[in-house]
């Protein structure tokens, strides 16, 4: 075990941040947030930068544009962009996080030469079509129906939820192709062109007054079968491929980022339970970074992730949870101002413990696969 | 940077764990302390991973191991005292290689403007100790043990596992090491300290898994009920933070004292005093909420003599006094931050 980094990582480190001090002076101030457009160029022209400096797809293999790093570098890359505020994914979330990996594991030859390096150049904004009115937390239960007609899929149903479906040009779509199998067995994963006819997208309205998530509707929209990611009816394990990278690493920007956020409030606590409070949410917040390092340690030498990968998001939302009533605290009535960004944070993140998976269903994983405890009885209608 | 356990340390583990499944079982641990048990652990070398060349973050393992089963004795102290050997400049006058060594530290000052005995001071191992020493302001004392040892002991000390001698004053005491060297005890210890917690919060979801399978209520292990799932699954993940917060704590001893034995006229890094704290206040929760989780999941078992949850609920209140109470580690590692 150590946590130090060897001399190349540290020369790694001082070209990288002589590289962000450049290529941050030369951006513009971040665009406002109901400006779509304007986020959309700022996010996806930051993507093109790291795609052009060499640091776009850490952890993606180099043929398709990646970089493929040691496991130190993505931590380093992950410390020195958060400390320099590097601009945040923003619309490359689904890209770079979500589809893209997804793609790296389980994609087509054709798949990955086509997307990958768009993804990374940031030519590609994704969005995630997964959820539906009526299949939340049980994600498995989706009805969004796929027939076959020749070579296509015809798509008819609902999704929703979907992070900047109102911007992606692809969306990662879980379609039921087989209604009479199990659940689990009848799902196949697809990409959405979002230009296709048929699609229509509605924003969602959030509680903070905006709108980074959509519903997606689904009219006889015609997807070439070439667009199947894995086996047809094996999607239900692409996804969790998928859910796999979210739960495990698209957090941890952000986890890093709230630690940062928790320094900087530090100094202006006066109070001495706040102070204890901030502390052990900086305990917390730690461990979770050296957690972190540890999956990424054990994802590269025994090839999976430790019990820890399954841990992270549910932890994090749970200090995350207490850093943003720590801040409210001290906003006191200066936090009656939506547009004070840490009320805006403070807003935000109650989507943490919701999103990808709801911190229950968290728990039941980690009772289920790790403690190995029983599901819990169907459940069923009294009186039959 | 690789912040996996390499072989040896795994070895390491899985050595002190079937020599603890062996040895110290749970019939074993219940007898409580005694020479026998201290001279079976001194001969597996646990006191003195230091010396033979391991770093801290091994001997935490071990203790994480300890920790887990509940082995009795004052382990972090004795682990402690071992390093005072061959320290240039300290005369300890005794035998440490072959003396358990209990410690008071200096939050046990009795207030003497205090009258009766509100503030008794109270020593674990104290009659069985061959030493005591104690941390204060000006560094590493030895206490006389003429009155240790004619001080009477609690008849029902709060774990039944701690024996624990009641002092009206602290003894006279001589000085045996620089504060720089206490300075780095405390840090020490308070890993140490937390490892054995991270022991026994692992412990405690071992058990508490184990009885919720096999516990039958309404026709189903009580463990597929999500309420009870779920205080599982929350144990599991204290559990697992706080051993990523004690690994790192130990690896930065490792890393920020080197060859050193302290930090000598330098301040004390504000990142390791961050994240030893950290790992105090982590491991001393988790120690506690799950040993309460477990006592939960028991239900009325729980609240018996016979099952061992209890013992490690005492043991955790008792080992969040040493090193640090919760409040203080959570006011240095403030304090880390400005």
């Amino acid at each position: 075990m150590d946590l130090r980094y060897s001399a190349a990582d540290e020369l790694f480190r001082d070209e990288l941040k002589e590289w962000l001090a450049a290529a941050l002076s030369e951006i513009d101030p971040a665009p406002d947030r109901d400006d779509w457009s304007a986020r959309v160029d700022f996010d996806t022209s930051w993507q093109k930068k790291l795609f052009d400096g060499g640091y776009a797809g850490m952890n993606w293999p180099r043929e398709y544009g990646g970089r493929d790093a040691s496991p130190s570098e993505q931590m380093v890359f992950l410390e020195e962009t958060t400390r320099a505020r590097a601009p945040y994914v923003g619309v490359n979330f689904v890209g770079t996080l979500h589809a893209g990996p997804t793609l790296v594991a389980e994609g087509t030859d054709q798949q990955k030469t086509e997307h990958l390096p768009r993804i990374l150049r940031g030519d590609e904004v994704w969005c995630q079509c997964f959820s539906e009115p009526g299949a939340g937390s049980d994600l498995a239960g989706l009805s969004t129906r796929a027939v076959r007609d020749g070579d296509h899929y015809v798509v008819n149903g609902r999704k929703t939820w979907c992070s900047f479906g109102h911007v992606g040009e692809f969306g990662e779509l879980l379609v039921r192709t087989d209604p009479d199998a199990p659940k689990h067995r009848g799902i196949t994963w697809l990409v959405l062109p979002m230009d296709l006819p048929g699609i229509e997208v509605r924003p969602i309205e959030t509680l903070l007054g905006s709108s980074e998530f959509c519903e997606v509707y689904l009219d006889d929209v015609r997807v070439p079968i070439e667009n199947r990611v894995g086996e047809e009816n094996d999607g239900w394990r692409v996804t969790n491929v998928t859910l796999a990278f979210e739960r495990g690493t698209a957090f941890v920007t952000e986890m890093i980022d709230a630690l940062q956020m928790a320094e900087e409030l530090a100094p202006s606590l006066t109070d001495n339970s706040d102070k204890r409070e901030l502390a052990h949410v900086v305990a917390e917040l730690d461990a979770l970074w050296a957690l972190t390092k540890r999956n990424v340690s054990q994802a590269a030498h025994r090839g999976l992730p430790g019990p820890g990968a399954m841990m992270l998001k549910l932890a994090y939302s749970e200090a995350r949870e207490k850093l943003g009533e720590i801040c409210m605290r001290v906003l006191n009535r200066q936090g009656f101002d939506i547009h004070n960004p840490l009320v805006e944070e403070r807003l935000r993140t109650l989507s943490i413990p919701i999103a990808a998976g709801t911190s229950q269903i968290q728990r039941n994983i980690i009772g289920e696969r790790l403690l190995n405890l029983p599901k819990e009885r169907p459940w069923v209608v009294s009186g039959k | 940077m690789n912040f996996d356990l390499s072989e040896d340390q795994e070895a390491l583990r899985d050595g002190i764990r079937s020599l603890c499944e062996g040895r110290f079982t749970s019939e074993r641990v219940r007898a409580g302390f005694d020479r026998t048990m201290y001279d079976e652990l001194d001969a597996t070398g646990v006191f003195s991973l230091r010396r033979d060349g391991f770093g801290w973050a091994d001997t935490g393992i071990a203790f994480q191991e300890l920790g887990r089963a509940l082995v009795p004795g004052p382990l972090v102290w004795t682990n402690l005292a071992h390093g005072l050997q061959g320290v240039e400049g300290v005369t300890t006058g005794i035998d440490l290689l072959s003396s358990p060594v209990s410690i008071v530290t200096d939050s046990d000052e009795p207030d003497s403007t205090e009258p009766g005995n509100a503030n008794r001071v109270m020593v674990e191992f104290g009659a069985h100790a061959d030493s005591l020493v104690g941390l204060t302001e000006k560094g590493i004392v030895r206490f006389d043990l003429d009155h240790v040892h004619s001080s009477p002991e609690l008849d029902w000390p709060l774990d039944p596992l701690t024996p624990v001698s009641v002092l009206e004053r602290l003894p006279a005491s001589e000085l045996i090491a620089e504060s720089a060297l206490a300075a780095v005890w405390r840090l020490c210890g308070a890993v140490l300290t937390s490892a054995y917690q991270v022991g026994m919060a692992q412990a405690a979801v071992e058990t508490a898994t184990a009885y919720a399978l096999d516990r039958h209520q309404f026709d189903r292990p009580i463990g597929s009920f999500q309420a009870v799932k779920h205080l599982l699954a929350d144990m599991a993940v204290r559990a697992e933070v706080a051993r990523a917060a004690v690994d790192a704590a130990a690896v930065t001893l490792d890393s920020t004292l080197g060859e050193r034995s302290d930090f000598g006229n330098d301040e004390i890094p504000a990142e390791v005093v961050r994240v030893v704290a950290g790992s105090r206040l982590l491991a001393g929760e988790a120690a506690l909420k799950n040993a309460k989780g477990s006592l939960q999941v028991h239900g009325g078992m729980g609240f018996t003599w016979e099952v061992d949850v209890h013992l490690y609920l005492k043991r955790a209140w008792m080992l969040n006094t040493v090193f640090g109470t919760p409040v203080e580690n959570a006011d240095a590692l403030a304090a880390s931050l400005r």
